[in-house]
């Protein structure tokens, strides 16, 4: 049969998840991450990721909006999907993802968003008139108290959210870890070190995520970028990088010492199929390298200059890392035959519902919303717009 | 051989019941209630299957007879069951040749010669595990095991997010493209509630397999796993699997 080497049992030669349940973990992990970021900020009070804190909130949103969409375009029967809401199986990890990203998405990310915008909602709708006066006012939900007893109220129920928000961020895609797991059946990802290495993983994307949109945007905004804030984040990104990297030696070492059953298989598709996507992009390109140039920031003086470039390529890079670690879990499981007998090929169609194309948009789409929340609720407002006092 | 009158009536009275009885539990199948049927009580059968390694002989029939009686995909890439030949070397035993063209659906041509290894079919299909990942982890519940021990799909509520399929350990399930929703061996339940037999086993020329019912004490089932070895596949995983295989090799996967 073409593209299967070996022996497939017949059901495997065709591969069930595609590109777009790469997207899945991809994506909920720079929610995660993000989050994660921003409750740096407010949790344990780092002052100096401030500049931020709000574009973390907004761009957790955003992506965090289209994340059930490439699942919707997967399912067989995406008008069934509210089933799993109505009827969950209990016994089924995917059952709760539903309850889970409703969860997070209501209950943490837009309570603390709403509250963290609360006041400049209630100053915008006073200001504006017309459409923008009613929008503002429905985003307000009718609440246009902001003495400052109010806003201390806010800010202290913010802060509950946060801390409620940290374990939240970890559930979602320690969860989305379990997913993959808990697969007995496919020893590429059973293993209980799958959630914590998502967790990781998604901590460091979107670190990586928020540096690159903040450098990105205040380039964008003209405006000079704040070091401090971004030393700072460069440096949490390599620290858990760092952590995020032993994670993954040790499922790695863990596997080539046991060496069970299905090392064989696997150790011939890493250096065959996945040779690219898992040598070369995710553990050479996407790990080994970024964290290489973040070390070099945090041992050199090096100019302002120079460590934005620097933080700039080592945050695209960590992300082309942390995609290809999602590919490599996701398409690189179904690659081999459960009998460790043969190995079958991926062949990614372009525009069809699950080809290239809608994965392409779909990874587009969140920057859409992104740009449209930050319209309506500007992040920018602790930032100083003339140049910064560096060091502060 | 003589047969009397009264024997006659007897067979022939059955016979009309039964037709007037199968019409009738048709009918609760079809409509996908089979507990209602009233001539088949779940609570009395526990379904498996047995299957004999040693007499299977790579025919295929078993794969066509499924492909037809359950209108399963006509490409080589949907089986409810289909069949492996295994060859395997002398001088190296833990790597075995194994092939499946087309499921062996059209039986396998000559490739091995006498006296160069050792060469066996293995019929593969649905293992109704008693503990199956496979409804573990259905988000919906589509899919799910009836009392009598087989392991069914709901194709009016799968979703079909094919976690199922990633689930299993043998390689059962697979998505059915013309209802997007997950698809297996039924172990032809609509012939099972009918006191059919599943279609592989009527077709099988050597009677390689063979299903059983654990909670009949009249199945020569018990007296057979009473008296040979038997062996289930991956046992490791723990699934409670019910396709019992006798003379099965450890090579087999």
């Amino acid at each position: 049969m073409p593209g299967v080497d070996g022996f497939m049992y017949p059901n495997e030669v065709e591969l069930q998840w595609s590109v777009l349940i790469v997207l899945y973990p991809f994506i909920t992990g720079l929610v995660a991450g993000a989050f994660i970021l921003a409750s740096l900020e407010r949790v344990f009070n780092v002052q100096a990721v401030k500049p931020t804190y709000r574009l973390a909130l907004l761009t957790a949103l955003a992506f965090l909006l289209v994340a059930p969409l490439p699942l919707q375009l997967h399912l067989g029967h995406p008008e069934r999907s509210f089933e799993m809401m109505l009827t969950p199986h209990t016994t089924s990890a995917m059952a709760m993802f539903g309850f889970v990203y409703l969860w997070y998405l209501m209950v943490v990310l837009v309570l603390e968003i709403w509250l963290e915008y609360r006041r400049e909602l209630v100053l915008a709708c006073r200001r504006s008139t017309g459409l923008m006066r009613v929008v503002y006012w429905i985003l307000t939900l009718g609440s246009d108290n902001i003495s400052p007893a109010a806003l201390r109220i806010d800010d202290r129920v913010g802060h509950i959210i946060t801390i409620v928000g940290i374990p939240s961020a970890f559930l979602l895609h320690g969860y989305v870890g379990f997913i993959f797991g808990s697969i007995k059946a496919n020893p590429w990802w059973s293993t209980p070190m799958m959630p914590i290495v998502f967790l990781f993983s998604a901590i460091v994307s979107g670190i990586a995520l928020v540096l690159l949109m903040y450098l990105v945007t205040s380039w964008m905004r003209r405006v000079h970028v704040d070091m401090l804030c971004v030393d700072t984040v460069a440096r949490y990104l390599f620290y858990a990088f760092l952590v995020d990297f032993a994670l993954e030696m040790i499922d790695l070492i863990h596997r080539i010492y046991e060496a069970d059953e299905s090392f064989r298989a696997l150790d011939f598709m890493v250096k065959t199929r996945l040779f690219t996507s898992q040598i070369v992009l995710q553990i050479v390109l996407g790990t080994l390298v970024p964290l290489a140039l973040l070390a070099s920031t945090q041992l050199a003086r090096l100019s302002e200059r120079a460590r934005v470039r620097l933080y700039l390529m080592a945050a695209t890079l960590t992300l082309v890392g942390i995609f290809a670690m999602r590919w490599n879990v996701v398409i690189g499981g179904q690659l081999f035959s459960k009998s460790f007998l043969g190995y079958t090929t991926y062949k990614m169609s372009f525009a069809t519902r699950e080809g290239l194309l809608p994965a392409i948009l779909l990874m587009l789409l969140p920057f859409g919303i992104l740009a449209a929340l930050v319209k309506l609720l500007p992040p920018w407002g602790d930032v100083p717009r003339a140049p910064v006092v560096h060091g502060r | 051989m003589d047969t009397t009158r009264r024997e006659f009536l007897m067979v022939g009275s059955k016979l009309l019941i039964m037709t007037a009885a199968t019409a009738s539990a048709l009918e609760h199948v079809i409509a996908g209630t089979p507990e209602a049927v009233t001539t088949y009580n779940m609570a009395d059968h526990w379904w498996a299957m047995l299957i004999d390694v040693d007499k299977c002989i790579g025919g295929g029939q078993c794969v066509r007879a499924c492909k037809t009686e359950n209108d399963v995909v006509d490409e080589p890439m949907y089986f409810r069951t289909w069949v492996e030949r295994y060859h395997i070397n002398m001088a190296d035993p833990d790597h075995p040749i194994v092939d499946s063209p087309d499921g062996g659906i059209n039986g396998f041509s000559e490739k091995y010669a006498d006296g160069d290894g050792k060469t066996f079919f293995v019929p593969k299909m649905c293992n109704h595990c008693v503990d199956s990942p496979c409804t573990q982890v259905c988000p919906v519940g589509a899919t799910f095991r009836t009392n009598d021990g087989v392991v069914l799909i709901d194709k009016e509520y799968c979703v079909g997010c094919r976690y199922c399929i990633q689930a299993c350990p043998y390689g059962c399930r697979y998505l059915d493209p013309r209802s997007h929703t997950a698809d297996k061996c039924t172990l032809c339940y609509h012939r099972l509630t009918k006191g059919l037999i599943p279609a592989c086993c009527e077709v099988c020329p050597t009677g390689a397999r063979q299903i059983a019912d654990l909670k009949n004490p009249a199945d020569p089932i018990h007296e057979y796993l009473r008296t040979h070895k038997i062996q289930v596949l991956k046992p490791q995983m723990a699934t409670g699997a019910k396709v019992y295989y006798n003379g099965l090799d450890g090579a087999v996967r």
